[in-house]
């Protein structure tokens, strides 16, 4: 018998299958893909309809929204993880030959890009409804900020979720820590300078994201108060990192067992 | 150790808190060998898959597996070894061959091998058919195939797996050694674990395992020769006064194991009148038997195989 003695595995193909896997499984599952659709539409008409009265028009809650939608998706994405494990899928990529970062990445862009789909779907949805005066290469970085901002919360994601035996325990976490976490990021009240608001969503790294996607997206007849915001380059260095970090931890916790491991 | 062993395992413990799975367990097992670690739940030898699999890290002691420490050389270990776990690793969302594609994948195959070996597999298992159906979709029995197609996807030289006959039913069961036999003509080593006696004795060698020990290691013939002669097992309501007057009248050993009594003799049916003659009153029932693996469980640890289950 020939043996295939393959002691390097190429970590291309892993990611990719890997990551081809998550959207398939999203595609495949209808209600999913439903809430998906529905769910920008929804906080689309909500929050447009809600704070119409107090001078925060649709156009402040925009980025917010989309930081919203790439925070739940990419979270609830990756959190399959959770599912991957008690379904018994993950022990055999466990014992499989490739890299260790490459099978975590392969599920990271793989949530990234499910939270992407939902962000874009909500941005065409934006783009549709508003008048959007931002330049295209503006729009084009936004897209790529918004990817960066999603592979850092898929990440963080990750990390929450690999030492967790069901998704029960993530409700907990989810109110707690993920809540507060867009509510302070800027999403829902301008920043001010001098408040402690401000000054304690400056210690949150996606604050530095949805202030990034407001100083692109700029729409006809809306006036949102750049003047406390922290400035562009900022913006992306600190998305960067975050992203750079979270994924550095969810590659190192992947080395870690845990007990749910053993089925 | 030898060039020819593929695996071998040196004073290897593993503890789960307080709590030892496997005690200071050594053993070798030949390349192109099938080999069973028999046991009842509990014995440690899932653990000890574990280990083995690269799924669990080794605490202590050593193993090589086809000449690589575990430790040092897991990723050289990982692509030669085939594994298939005792919880289905299927991805039931899923087809058949999307399942074979992902595995392919994390073993570095091309896509021209994978869809070459897939065929392969599929064709001798008899699911050809079933390349374009989901998973969740096909019976527990197929499901497992899967699991040894994709286990076997990529020409392992080691085939290990963790009691790969739950769930089916004694045709399919038959079909899976079949497999296995033909996958051994070609070279492949092949161990696994199990808790069932009468799967054990198609196996080489086996490897009856107790409370995170070997009891045993022996071709199933051996291991059954060992026991000496019919094993004959007497109910009583008061087992060891039975046994010693057994002692004591026959001058020869009787003992008494989870409150029925034991004996191990040469022409079993002669001992079966004269016992019955000699105590009519205490005996309730006897029964006469060829050893069986059981019957070595029982000499080689002193417990009766199912009771000893934790």
């Amino acid at each position: 018998m020939a043996n295939v003695i393959t002691n390097k595995i190429s970590p291309g193909p892993v990611v990719l299958t890997l990551a081809q896997r998550e959207l398939v499984r999203f595609f495949r599952q209808r209600n999913r893909v439903i809430g998906a659709m529905v769910q920008p539409i929804m906080f689309w008409g909500l929050f447009s309809a809600g704070f119409r009265g107090n001078g925060l028009g649709p156009a402040f809650f925009f980025p917010g929204t989309i930081a919203m939608i790439l925070l739940f998706t990419a979270i609830f994405a990756t959190i399959s993880i959770i599912e991957d494990r008690r379904e018994g899928f993950l022990q055999s990529v466990l014992v499989a030959p490739a890299p260790r970062w490459a099978m975590v990445l392969g599920k990271i862009l793989g949530g990234s890009a499910i939270a992407m789909l939902q962000a874009l779907l909500f941005l065409v949805l934006g783009w549709l409804t508003l008048d959007l005066t931002s330049s295209p290469l503006e729009v084009l970085l936004a897209v790529a900020l918004m990817t960066v901002i999603a592979v850092a919360l898929t990440s963080l994601g990750f990390l929450i979720a690999w030492r967790m035996e069901s998704t029960q325990g993530f409700h907990a976490i989810m109110s707690v820590f993920l809540f507060p976490m867009w509510l302070l990021s800027g999403a829902m009240f301008p920043a001010e300078e001098g408040t402690w608001l401000t000054l304690l969503s400056r210690f949150n790294p996606l604050t530095y994201g949805v202030a990034g996607l407001r100083h692109y997206f700029h729409f006809e007849g809306s006036s949102v108060a750049m003047n406390a915001l922290p400035n562009l380059s900022v913006c992306w260095l600190v998305t960067i990192v975050f992203a750079a970090i979270m994924f550095a931890l969810a590659w190192r916790i992947a080395d870690t067992r845990t007990t749910g491991d053993l089925l | 150790m030898s060039a020819d062993s593929a695996i071998v395992v040196s004073e290897v413990t593993h503890h789960y808190g307080e709590r030892v799975a496997v005690d200071e367990l050594s053993l070798s097992i030949d390349e192109g060998e099938i080999f069973v670690f028999l046991g009842p739940n509990g014995s440690g030898k899932t653990t000890l898959f574990r280990v083995l699999s690269t799924l669990i890290p080794l605490q202590a002691g050593d193993v090589k597996v086809l000449g690589h420490d575990l430790r040092g050389a897991v990723n050289s270990i990982r692509s030669q070894l085939g594994v298939v776990f005792q919880a289905p690793s299927l991805d039931k969302k899923l087809t058949v061959a999307e399942n074979l594609t992902h595995q392919g994948r994390l073993y570095g195959l091309s896509s021209g091998e994978i869809k070459n070996r897939s065929q392969a597999m599929l064709s001798a298992l008899g699911l050809s058919d079933r390349n374009s159906d989901l998973t969740e979709s096909l019976s527990g029995g197929m499901r497992r195939r899967v699991e040894l197609a994709k286990g076997m996807l990529h020409q392992p030289r080691l085939l290990l797996l963790d009691e790969p006959s739950t769930g089916l039913d004694p045709g399919a069961r038959a079909d899976m050694w079949k497999y296995l036999h033909q996958v051994r003509e070609e070279g492949v080593t092949i161990v696994l674990t199990t808790h069932l006696l009468e799967e054990a004795e198609r196996a080489d060698r086996i490897a009856i395992m107790h409370q995170g020990k070997l009891a045993a290691l022996d071709t199933p013939a051996a291991l059954q020769a060992s026991v000496g002669g019919d094993s004959i097992t007497i109910r009583t309501d008061c087992p060891d006064q039975l046994a010693s007057n057994i002692r004591d009248q026959f001058a020869c050993e009787a003992n008494v194991v989870d409150g029925t009594v034991r004996l191990e003799q040469p022409d079993g049916h002669q001992w079966i009148s004269r016992l019955v003659e000699a105590f009519p009153v205490e005996i309730q029932t006897v029964t006469l038997g060829k050893p069986t693996l059981e019957d070595v469980f029982i000499a080689r640890t002193g417990h009766q195989y199912l009771s000893s289950e934790e």
